[in-house]
């Protein structure tokens, strides 16, 4: 049986990672992602873990170092922040690409400038179209599972893809949280020893990162995209297998009080524990609220996302980040966009907030509710707003 | 770190002049060293003479990056590793200008080494001052690669398993034009190496060997801020004009310090005016104007 500790969730992420057999870890330290890799390497250097621990020069070297330990066969993890994610872009569609399963936790900080070290989701936005699978994570508990879960589901064979775990940086990694942590004999049980489907050896040359021209780079990339598509089976397997084992259960998007609810909301990340007290409290007044909870961001969920939204009338999509010149915040684009083609759609409300660390407190929550409810002209609905921002 | 706000009724400081004192108290640790250096770098700029307007710093991202933001001159903080590339810019836009380049030993050789050795390599016309605290400091004291083999850091608990760079060694086999080293303690050859590496024209680079007491001094139980001081000055021996590669940074011997390379060769600018058979552009007057109003 797992045992049930208090930690700070950026050490248990390393803890976790330490107890899925991984062959090497490559990391440059940023803020607030530094306390995973110093515990990684603390793990390796005590001799708990029987892997190899890289401190490269930078983060452009480290999913570098990654890519060519996982194309030789070895279970390979990194993890980084803000201008360090920035920096890894290059390397992001080469690893999907190669079909490598790297797995890789995010602790989600604003992106400069200004310079900022607090948390938002700037940086994982851009990456995207990464060809990556993206989940986000509300709790340490959470943090620890999907990283765990992160393995199993990047090697099956039918997936073969990178994972990314995004943890909001400081208000989950630097948090002391109490969770249950599964045991070394759980996670073995749960996570077979990683079998790649290709590596560079010898005996059997096989050459990663050839050339395309256009005869073939557009099947490649049609590839990739039915890849991505395809690991949504193998995603929601393997957390059944995980709530099987250790009873705790996570769907691709999750809801609360959303049933009977006129207006619902929605959050991604660590947000979503206090719009859930915001939603408590609107209840306690009668007011219909419910609160739409998204953890898988890609593949994205388009059948699930239209089964919650199917009868609400009135939708709050929240954002932590924003596409400059264009159509609001990335979530806000991605729900209009999977809602187009449905007979009956909510009006969708957009709000920006939370940016460079920026506190959304219960309070703030119920009033997007109530200003939502109270634009009975739907004037406000299919625009995007900045809120709480000083004029 | 602490927030930057005025602070009344403190008595001024004799580099006043060029600090913005409403950003101060700055964010640096009680005993770092990273202070030192800065007085040694504005009193060497003080000490040029030159028009205020003419100069520009430019630096990484770490604590010693931080500089750029307390300098009363026009200031670029840039991001992490790639202050000489934004000084590379500058200084071709604004040929005039003298550029001085402050920055960490993890931003200039860990995730910037790479334009270090292009910088040199061209003879850029500018003065790098590279605090090396032997590791980054800002994050929480990780291995970089000025560690010393065997230096414990909050990634190497045991020890730092890597041979680190010589920097002077590097600097000088690049092509530098000036290369000397000093620790923080050593102030009055660090200032009047910063002001010849300032007249110098070429690429110029500065070492200073600084206590990071909270991060790496911890770790390898250095003891206070001014032993850790004391430590590295005792440790110096001073050995000018001795071949770069000799210059050795062991902590566990010696620290060898002084001036180990001060040459003329061609500039960047030079080679360029010359292949382009072209005068570089003249800085728009435009510019000055604008920096009249200000
Ligand atoms: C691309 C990127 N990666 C990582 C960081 C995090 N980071 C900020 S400062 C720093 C290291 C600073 O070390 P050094 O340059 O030696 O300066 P010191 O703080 O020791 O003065 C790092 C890794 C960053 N800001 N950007
Ligand atoms: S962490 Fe080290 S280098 Fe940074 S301010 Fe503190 S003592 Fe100085
Ligand atoms: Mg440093």
């Amino acid at each position: 049986m797992g045992k049930r500790i208090g930690m700070e969730v950026a050490v248990a992420v390393a803890e976790a990672v330490g107890l899925c057999n991984i062959d090497m870890a490559a990391v440059y330290p940023i803020t607030p992602q530094s306390h995973i890799a110093e515990h990684l390497s603390d793990l390796v250097a005590n001799g708990q873990i029987d892997a190899e621990f890289v401190t490269v020069e930078s983060e452009h070297s480290a999913m570098s170092a990654v890519i060519g330990a996982s194309g030789a066969g070895a279970r390979s993890y990194t993890a980084t922040s803000s201008q360090g994610l920035m920096y890894m872009h290059e390397l992001l569609p080469i690893a999907s690409a190669m079909r490598l399963p790297i797995t890789m936790a995010i602790a989600n900080r604003a992106v400069s400038g200004p310079l900022n070290i607090l948390n938002d989701h700037t940086d994982i936005m851009p990456q995207r179209d990464s060809g990556w699978i993206s989940v986000f994570v509300e709790n340490g508990q959470e943090a620890i599972d999907m990283s765990i879960m992160a393995f199993k589901i990047a090697e099956h064979k039918d997936v073969m893809l990178p994972v990314n775990v995004n943890i909001d940086g400081f208000q989950l990694t630097h948090m002391v949280e109490p969770f249950e942590m599964p045991s070394q004999e759980e996670v073995d049980a749960f996570l077979p020893p990683f079998v790649p489907h290709a590596t560079l050896h010898p005996a059997k040359p096989v050459t990663m990162g050839a050339f395309a021209m256009s005869d073939y780079f557009t099947e490649i990339m049609k590839a990739k995209d039915e890849a991505l598509l395809n690991s949504k089976k193998v995603i929601l397997d393997v957390w059944d297998e995980w709530a099987k084992m250790f009873g705790r259960s996570y769907k691709p998007v999750e809801t609360y009080k959303a049933d009977d609810a006129d207006v619902l909301m929605l959050t991604m990340g660590s947000m979503g524990e206090t719009a859930q007290m915001a939603i408590d409290q609107l209840r306690g007044r009668g007011v219909k609220a419910g609160l739409v909870k998204l953890r898988l961001w890609r593949p994205f969920p388009h059948s699930e996302i239209k089964a919650v939204l199917k009868n609400v009338k009135k939708l709050i999509v929240t954002d932590r980040a924003i596409s400059f010149g264009g159509p609001g915040g990335p979530v806000f684009s991605e729900i209009k966009s999977a809602l187009y083609a449905e007979a009956s759609r909510p009006l969708i409300y957009n709000y920006i907030f939370g940016l460079g660390g920026r506190d959304v407190a219960v309070g703030e929550f119920v009033g997007m509710v109530d200003k939502v409810l109270a634009d009975t002209k739907n004037k406000a609905a299919d625009t995007y707003e900045f809120w709480g921002v000083r004029e | 770190m602490t927030t930057a706000k005025a602070v009344k009724n403190v008595p001024p400081h004799p580099m006043d002049a060029l600090l913005r004192t409403e950003r101060i108290p700055h964010i640096w640790c009680p005993g770092c060293g990273i202070g030192t250096v800065f007085s040694a770098v504005l009193a060497a700029i003080k000490n040029t003479g030159w028009d205020p307007n003419t100069i520009a710093m430019v630096s990484g991202i770490g604590c010693t990056g931080r500089m750029a933001g307390y300098i009363r001159l026009d200031s670029f903080h840039t991001t992490h590793g790639r202050a000489l590339p934004f000084a590379t810019g500058l200084k071709l836009a604004k040929p005039d200008t003298k550029v001085i380049i402050v920055s960490g030993d993890g931003d200039l050789f860990a995730i910037g080494g790479n334009h270090f050795i292009h910088a040199a390599r061209r003879n850029m016309d500018m003065t790098v001052v590279c605090v090396n605290n032997f590791n980054y400091g800002m994050t929480g004291g990780q291995q970089a690669p000025s560690t010393p083999l065997g230096a414990k850091t909050t990634t190497s608990v045991n020890g730092s398993p890597e041979e680190p760079f010589n920097l002077c060694d590097l600097a000088a086999t690049c092509g530098a034009t000036y290369v000397a080293r000093w620790t923080a303690m050593q102030v009055r050859s660090l200032r009047s190496s910063i002001s010849e590496a300032l007249e110098k024209r070429g690429f110029s680079f500065v070492e200073v060997i600084t206590p990071c007491p909270s991060s790496f001094g911890r770790r390898n139980r250095m003891g206070t801020a001014l032993e850790m001081m004391k430590f590295y000055q005792g440790r110096s021996v001073i050995r000018s004009d001795i071949n770069p590669s000799e210059a050795l940074v062991d902590i566990d011997r010696e620290i060898v310090v002084g001036k180990f390379v001060d040459t003329e060769r061609p500039t960047f600018m030079d080679h360029y005016a010359k292949v382009n058979r072209l005068n570089l552009p003249q800085w728009r007057a435009m510019h000055s104007d604008h920096q009249k109003g200000r």
